[in-house]
């Protein structure tokens, strides 16, 4: 069974309607990577994967259970909206790597990491135990579950700096770290590199390669069409809202059918060779 | 002269520990998705912020007794309202103010990792926020303690009264010359304190 199931996802922004009907699957430990130039709705997806956006109509379903159904409540909206528990168990079970990284610029590196777990076990206890929760296992595990993860991307030796005392590179990694260690089913990312010197490109795509060795299920909407070719299990080619080409990385860059397709990889092909 | 400065002091304090919170819920009111409360608040504070202290003063001392019947019986505590309500409305333009340089990104990562927005609130958005108004709020701090000298227009005995009848009875000018020295060193004390702090929340930079 597909670990991620998008049927029929449309969103509109008054009169814009970005995204025209969305489908797609995931299997788990696979990798998708979403290109497609600017403005074709990609980050608007991920939003309304996330549930930072909510779709008008459509469904999402992950592990076979139906998490969003836009058609059948027709006031999904608000009722996802009003049930702020329900959404927010909803939200863990994707996890969301922004452009520009997000960190907590008041929070230490492993700060970023541990608060969100520690408030979520945190918020289960009784007053007391809060008061002594840092001394209790569970925090330790916390501890420890943030210390690996850390050092999953590299950055053991960061642990007590701050966001404003790394490079983008390196922000961009304690991002990740962040969303993993929340345990997500499904980590997406919004175009991780972006916002990066491309000299710094290398070691965030180098962190999602690891990922993808170890299994880990993620859509990735990306620039880097090189990277996408050999990380990717399949490609989704989004056009004005719609996807306007699908398939494994070979179909999709090796034999693209759509005229729409090659003129845009070609496009892509000359932007490359024009940074270089 | 004493009581004069145990006055002024003590004005300082109350309106302090009272207008903090209230600004913070005065501005969850004036950035509020209800409306009505919106407006309300926005409109309340900007009659205050509009119209002198010294009018507020007269009015929340005079105003009960004219219009309701009601007089007010302590000089100071119709001072000490007219100062919260006045400090109130200043101090929730400088949280709003603080609030909304808080970019969306941050409230989305908060979202995403499962916070509540209270949680969010607390832990990520306002120790952000603090750091980015203590400069304003510490100009303001030192403009309430030189305010608290506006008291003496309905008869509460603060400092510069104090120090005033002296002068009138014994034809002497050294108890104003006082009175100035103590503003000033209260605020010099206070503008050490904000740098202090300022210093403290220096371990990150935005
Ligand atoms: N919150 C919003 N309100 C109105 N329009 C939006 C909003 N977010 C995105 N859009 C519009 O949706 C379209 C697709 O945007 P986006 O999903 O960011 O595309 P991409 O990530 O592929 O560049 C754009 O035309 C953008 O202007
Ligand atoms: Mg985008």
């Amino acid at each position: 069974m597909a670990i991620l199931e998008v049927k029929g996802i449309k969103k509109r922004f008054g009169d814009n309607e970005v995204l025209k009907g969305i489908d797609f699957s995931l299997e788990k430990g696979e990798v998708i990577a979403i290109i497609g130039s600017s403005g074709s709705g990609k980050t608007t997806l991920l939003r309304c994967l996330n549930f930072l956006e909510f779709a008008d109509e459509g469904t999402i379903s992950v592990n076979g259970e139906v998490l969003y159904d836009g058609v059948a409540e027709s006031s999904a909206k608000k009722k996802l909206k009003n049930d702020d528990k329900r959404l927010r168990k909803q939200r863990l079970h994707f996890g969301l790597v922004f452009q520009n990284f997000n960190l907590f610029p008041h929070k230490s590196v492993m700060g970023n990491l541990m608060l969100a777990p520690v408030l979520q076990a945190k918020s289960e206890l009784s007053f007391m135990e809060r008061w002594r929760f840092e001394r209790s296992d569970a925090y330790a595990s916390i501890h420890e579950k943030a210390l690996s993860t850390l050092a999953r991307v590299g950055l053991s030796e960061k642990q007590n700096s701050y966001p404003c005392e790394l490079s983008g590179g390196q922000q961009q990694r304690v991002a990740i770290a962040r969303a993993l260690v929340m345990n997500p089913d499904i980590l997406c990312f919004d175009e991780p590199t972006s916002a990066l010197d491309p000299e710094l490109t290398g070691e965030v795509l180098k962190v999602i390669r690891e990922l993808k060795d170890s299994d880990t299920t993620m859509i990735v909407v990306t620039h880097e069409m090189e990277f996408a070719r050999d990380v990717a299990d399949k490609v989704i080619y989004m056009a004005g809202g719609v996807i306007e080409e699908a398939g494994t990385p070979e179909e999709v860059f090796g034999h693209p059918k759509s005229e729409r397709t090659k003129a845009f990889l070609a496009s892509r092909k000359n932007a490359a060779s024009d940074e270089k | 002269m004493l009581t004069g400065f145990g006055e002024t002091c003590l004005l300082f304090i109350l309106t302090l520990v009272c207008a903090l919170p209230l600004g913070l819920l005065i501005c969850f009111g004036s950035i509020s998705k209800i409306k009505p409360i919106r407006w309300l608040m926005k409109t309340i504070v900007w009659i205050i912020r509009g119209t002198p202290l010294l009018l507020q003063i007269i009015v929340v001392f005079y105003g009960p007794g004219l219009l309701f019947d009601y007089p007010m019986r302590s000089r100071f505590i119709a001072v000490l309202i007219a100062f919260v309500i006045n400090y109130a409305c200043y101090f929730s333009e400088i949280y709003r103010g603080g609030i909304e340089s808080i970019t969306k990104g941050q409230y989305e990562a908060c979202a995403v990792l499962g916070m509540t927005k209270v949680q969010a609130f607390f832990h990520v958005i306002l120790p952000q926020v603090i750091k980015r108004i203590i400069p304003p709020m510490s100009n303001e701090i030192i403009t309430l303690v030189k305010d608290t000298s506006l008291a003496r227009i309905i008869g509460v005995i603060e400092l510069i009264t104090v120090s005033q009848q002296i002068v009138n009875n014994y034809v002497i000018l050294w108890p104003l010359f006082y009175a100035g020295a103590f503003y000033l060193v209260f605020n010099g004390l206070l503008t050490l304190l904000f740098g202090f702090i300022e210093k403290k929340l220096n371990y990150y930079k935005v």
